[in-house]
C-alpha cells in the first residue's frame, strides 16, 4: 500500500490538515506501507519531520496553481500509488479532480471517514450540506479529498530519514502571484471570545443586525456570521466562521438562523456549548448544537433581548 | 473575451431531503429545486465582467427540471445568449459526466472564460470547475471570490483558510470555480423577467465517451455526526426565558 499525500502550506509550514492526513495516511497504509509526500514549493527539512519515506519537493515558491497540477501530475506518472489524498481545501479543489479526472481514476470527496478492504477505498463523505451521509467505495489506485477532522489523528513528531526527491524548476505558469494577503492583524480577533452570536442567512434582513449586535453585547459577547451574511456585506470579513474564515472554540457559540453546512462546521464544531435557533427541525446544526429551539429568528430575537435585560436588571 | 457560465439547477438543502427507495439516491419527485448558490455567484461575475469590458457572457445549462426557465433568467440578468445542451444521462448528471458533455460545447462556441460555481450540494465525486478545466486542457483556480479585468486577461482572487488570499494575474483561457462574485448577485425585475421569457435558447446534443461509467454511491443514510440538540419548546418568550436561565446556571451569561 503506497500513499502520496499532497501537503497544503500556510506561512511556509504544512497545515494542522495536513499534518492530520499524514496520520491518517499511515494508520491506512499499515505495517509495511508507505508514505509519500508531495510538499511542493515548500521547506523538505520540515516535512522530514512528518515521518514520509519519500518527500517531493521543489524550490521554495508561493502556491501556484498551475505549477502545482504540473508536477502532481509528473510525480504520480513516475510512481504508482494506490491512493493519492488531498485535504478538502482550495489547493485540494485545484488540484484533485484535474489529477483524477487526466488518470481516469475514481474521486470520493468531502470524505469523513475513511477504510480500506482489499483493493478499495470506501469513504463516508458529507452531502446535501451536511444533511445526509454517502458511503460508496472505489477500487484503488483513487483519489481522496478528506475534511478536516476526518482522521482527528495528530501526526506527532516523527523520525526525520525521509529521502528528498528535489523535482527540476519548471517554465513559466499561465497564473502569477500578484499579492499574497493575511488576516489584518489589527482587526476584531474573534477567536480570542468566549461568547459569540452567530448570525446566519436566517436572519433574512440586514436591519435584524442591529438588534443582534446589542444582543451580543448585553451576552458580553462578539457578533460573527456564516458566509453569505459576509459576501452580502452586512458583517466584515474578519467576522467569518467556517472553513474559509476563522475557526473559533469560544465557551458559548449561539447560532441564529445557520443551517450548520459542512464548512460552517468546521469552524465552531468544538464549542463548549452550542445552542441553535431554526426554523428547519432538520438543520444539520442540530446534529452539532447541545440546545436548540426550532422558533423563527425573528420572534426569538427580541425575546431573547429582554429575557437577558430581565436577567441582569 | 467570451466567458461562458455553466448553470447548475440542485435540491434546496433548506428544504427536506429524502432518500429513494433504492437507498443510493435523493428522491427527486417532490424536491425544490434552485440555482446552484455559487452559479448564482458566477453569473453575477460573468454580467460584472460583460458590464466592465463588453464581454459576450453565454449562459449554458445540461438540459433537465429547470433549466429552460434558468437560462431565460440568465439572459434577464444580462447575458448575451444561453444555450442547452441534451444529452442521454439519467437526470441528476454526475460533475465528470457533465464535463464530457460541456467540454466540446463550450470549445465549439468559442469561450475563453469558463465560471461556474467552485461546488454543488451533491457533487461527492468531485468538481466540475476542475473537471471541466482537464477536459478542456486549460488552467484552473477554485475559491474564486472576485475577478477583473486586467492587462493581457485577469486578476482574481483566490481564498484560503484562515482568512488567507492570494491575488493572481491570470492569462486565458481559463476556468474558473467562483465562491462569491465581487458584488452580491442582483435582482431581476419582473418585467425583464417576462422580456426574457421569449428570449430564444440555442439548443445542441453531446454525448460522454463510450465506456464511460458514473461514480455512485453504495448508500446513503442520514447524518449521525455528533449529538442531537436538546430541543427547548414553548413560545418564543418561554424558549428565551428557559435558555437564558440554563445559561445562566452555567455561568454563560451576565458577567
Ligand atoms: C470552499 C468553501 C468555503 C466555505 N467557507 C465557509 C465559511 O467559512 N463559513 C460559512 O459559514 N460557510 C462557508 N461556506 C458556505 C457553506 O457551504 C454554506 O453555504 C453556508 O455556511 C450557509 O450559511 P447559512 O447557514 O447562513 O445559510 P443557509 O444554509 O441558507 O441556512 C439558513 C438557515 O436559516 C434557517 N432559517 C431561515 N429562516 C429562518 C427564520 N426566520 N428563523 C430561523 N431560522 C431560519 C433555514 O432553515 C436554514 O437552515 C463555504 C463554502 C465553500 C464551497
Ligand atoms: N505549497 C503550497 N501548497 C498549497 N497551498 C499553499 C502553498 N503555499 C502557499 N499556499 C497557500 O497560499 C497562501 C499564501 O501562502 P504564503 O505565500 O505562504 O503566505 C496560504 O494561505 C496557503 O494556503
Amino acid at each position: 500500500m503506497k500513499i502520496l499525500v499532497y501537503i497544503d502550506l500556510q506561512d511556509g509550514v504544512p497545515t494542522a490538515l495536513s499534518r492530520e492526513l499524514v496520520a491518517g495516511a499511515r494508520r491506512l497504509a499499515g505495517q509495511g506501507g508507505s508514505i509519500e509526500l508531495a510538499l511542493i514549493g515548500g521547506d523538505a527539512d520540515a516535512a522530514r519531520k512528518l515521518g514520509a519515506s519519500r518527500v517531493f519537493t521543489s524550490t521554495p515558491s508561493p502556491y501556484d496553481p498551475v505549477a502545482h497540477g504540473a508536477y502532481l501530475q509528473g510525480i504520480v506518472a513516475d510512481n504508482g500509488f494506490d491512493l493519492i489524498v488531498f485535504g478538502c481545501t482550495t489547493s485540494g479543489l485545484d488540484l484533485a479532480p484535474v489529477l483524477a479526472f487526466l488518470n481516469d481514476l475514481p474521486l470520493l470527496s468531502y470524505c469523513t471517514a475513511v477504510r480500506i478492504s482489499g483493493g478499495t477505498v470506501e469513504a463516508d463523505s458529507q452531502i446535501y450540506g451536511g444533511k445526509l451521509v454517502s458511503t460508496a467505495e472505489a477500487s484503488m489506485p483513487a483519489v481522496l479529498l478528506v475534511n478536516a477532522g476526518a482522521f482527528s489523528e495528530d501526526n506527532g513528531n516523527q523520525a526525520g530519514n525521509a529521502e528528498i526527491i528535489q523535482l527540476p524548476d519548471r517554465p513559466q505558469s499561465s497564473v502569477r502571484l500578484v499579492s499574497a494577503n493575511r488576516p489584518d492583524p489589527n482587526a476584531v480577533d474573534i477567536t480570542k471570545a468566549s461568547r459569540l452570536l452567530c448570525v446566519g442567512r436566517g436572519i433574512g434582513e440586514q436591519d435584524a443586525i442591529e438588534e443582534a449586535r446589542e444582543v451580543a453585547d448585553l451576552m458580553g459577547g462578539e457578533i460573527v456570521g456564516s458566509r453569505p451574511i459576509i459576501d452580502a456585506g452586512w458583517l466584515p470579513k474578519e467576522r467569518q466562521v467556517g472553513k474559509s474564515g476563522r475557526k473559533v472554540k469560544p465557551q458559548l457559540y449561539l447560532a441564529l438562523g445557520v443551517s450548520g453546512a459542512p464548512e460552517h462546521i468546521e469552524g465552531m464544531g468544538g464549542a463548549g456549548t452550542i445552542v441553535a435557533i431554526n426554523t428547519d427541525a432538520s438543520a444539520p446544526i442540530f446534529d452539532h448544537a447541545h440546545f436548540g429551539a426550532a422558533v423563527d429568528v425573528a420572534d426569538f430575537l427580541p425575546a431573547f433581548k429582554e429575557a437577558l435585560a430581565r436577567k441582569a436588571g | 473575451m467570451h466567458i461562458a457560465v455553466v448553470l447548475r439547477i440542485v435540491p434546496d438543502v433548506t428544504e427536506e431531503i429524502e432518500i429513494a427507495g433504492n437507498g443510493i439516491e435523493i428522491d427527486r419527485e417532490w424536491i425544490g429545486l434552485k440555482l446552484n448558490e455559487f452559479d448564482d455567484h458566477a453569473l453575477e461575475e460573468a454580467v460584472l465582467l460583460k458590464e466592465s469590458t463588453g464581454a459576450r457572457v453565454t449562459a449554458v445549462a445540461l438540459a433537465g427540471d429547470g433549466a429552460e426557465r434558468q437560462l431565460q433568467t440568465a439572459i434577464a440578468r444580462g447575458a448575451d445568449d444561453a444555450v442547452v445542451v441534451n444529452h442521454d444521462q439519467e437526470s441528476a448528471v454526475g460533475a465528470r459526466a457533465a464535463a464530457h458533455l460541456l467540454g466540446s460545447v463550450l470549445k465549439n462556441l468559442g469561450a475563453d472564460l469558463v465560471l461556474t460555481g467552485v461546488q454543488t450540494p451533491e457533487d461527492v465525486f468531485g468538481q466540475l470547475a476542475p473537471f471541466l478545466a482537464a477536459d478542456l486542457q486549460w488552467p484552473v483556480l477554485n475559491a474564486i471570490n472576485g475577478v477583473s479585468a486586467a492587462e493581457g486577461g485577469l486578476e482574481v482572487t483566490q481564498e484560503y483558510s484562515g482568512g488567507y488570499s492570494s491575488r493572481f494575474a491570470v492569462k486565458l483561457p481559463a476556468v474558473l470555480g467562483i465562491q462569491a462574485a465581487s458584488k452580491p448577485p442582483r435582482y431581476v425585475s419582473g418585467s425583464k423577467l417576462r422580456q426574457a421569457s421569449t428570449a430564444t435558447i440555442a439548443s445542441v446534443v453531446s454525448t460522454v465517451p463510450d465506456g464511460f461509467r458514473a461514480q455512485v454511491s453504495t448508500r446513503l443514510g442520514a447524518s449521525q455526526s455528533g449529538t442531537k440538540a436538546d430541543m427547548i419548546t414553548g413560545s418564543a418568550e418561554q424558549i428565551a426565558a428557559k435558555l437564558v436561565d440554563m445559561l445562566a446556571e452555567r455561568g454563560l451569561v451576565g458577567a
